[in-house]
């Protein structure tokens, strides 16, 4: 064995080793990253709808908020989303704002209505764009100060971000 | 992409205390400003970022967008018309231009 094999053999070892060593680095640093990228998430998410509602309590809102979204979406590009509050809708009692959110975005903030008592319904729709499976929440700000809030879950089967 | 259409559907006619469904469609590539070229270089974010209706001059919908809003964004929504009613659109881009549209529901 001449000594430039000899090297050559030692020169692809190491960069066997370092490949796996790299590669059980990667993964031990996966394995603690997945509950932390939730919690980054949620804490994105409380950051947002703090922004939108300020130190307010949302009460549930489920009976009152439809929140009509696909249970699977094929195509996160385009995922219909739309929602309908009860309310009267009058001069005195309605539904200001409904603020959207999605937790699993680069950015939770996907749309907020601002509804008038000339809307004559709380009901709006748009499509929105959803990176992954994730929740879809929903906060109803009433004339009152009220906020009610609700989710969805919407699995995705094709991301709408990146390109 | 630099077309920004508005598209919108209103009816012709209403009823005095009708709740009508209005549609509006605008082309839009709507850049999130999260996607990068072939250089890997992040694709600057230009969306729509505020809709306006207003009816007789008085605002009675209007939405905060952002670039979770799918390309060529839709929005429907709904209006009491409670008279003739001169209805406009406003679309408000992220570069500063505003795309505007009008409609008139009669009231029959």
């Amino acid at each position: 064995m001449s000594e430039s094999a000899f090297r050559a053999i030692t020169r692809r070892r190491f960069v066997v080793t370092v490949a796996a060593g790299s590669a059980a680095a990667a993964a031990l640093t996966l394995l603690p990253d997945a509950p932390a990228q939730a919690q980054e998430a949620s804490k994105k998410l409380e950051d947002a709808i703090k922004k939108a509602i300020g130190d307010k309590q949302p009460a549930d809102g489920a009976g009152v908020i439809a929140l009509d979204v696909p249970q699977i979406a094929e195509n996160g590009n385009t995922v219909p989303l739309g929602i309908a509050v009860e309310s009267p809708m009058a001069a005195d009692n309605y539904v200001k704002t409904v603020h959207l959110f999605a937790d699993g975005n680069p950015s939770p903030g996907v749309i907020a209505f601002h509804f008038t008592p000339k809307s004559g319904k709380a009901e709006a729709a748009t499509r929105m764009r959803l990176a992954k499976t994730q929740n879809v929440v929903a906060l109803a700000e009433m004339s009152d100060g009220k906020v009610l809030m609700t989710k969805a879950e919407v699995k995705v089967t094709i991301g709408g971000c990146g390109g | 992409m630099a077309d920004h259409t508005p598209r919108i559907r209103v009816p012709k006619k209403a009823a005095k205390g009708d709740v009508v469904e209005i549609k509006t469609l605008i082309s839009h590539q709507m850049e999130s400003g999260q996607r990068k070229d072939k250089q890997g270089q992040v694709i600057p974010r230009e969306i729509i970022n505020k809709f306006t209706c207003a009816m007789n001059g008085e605002t009675v919908f209007s939405a905060d967008l952002e670039p979770a809003i799918s390309a060529n964004p839709y929005l429907s929504f709904y209006v009491k018309v409670e008279g003739p009613a001169d209805l406009k659109f406003t679309w408000v881009d992220d570069n500063g231009s505003v795309y505007e549209a009008d409609a008139k529901i009669a009231v029959a």
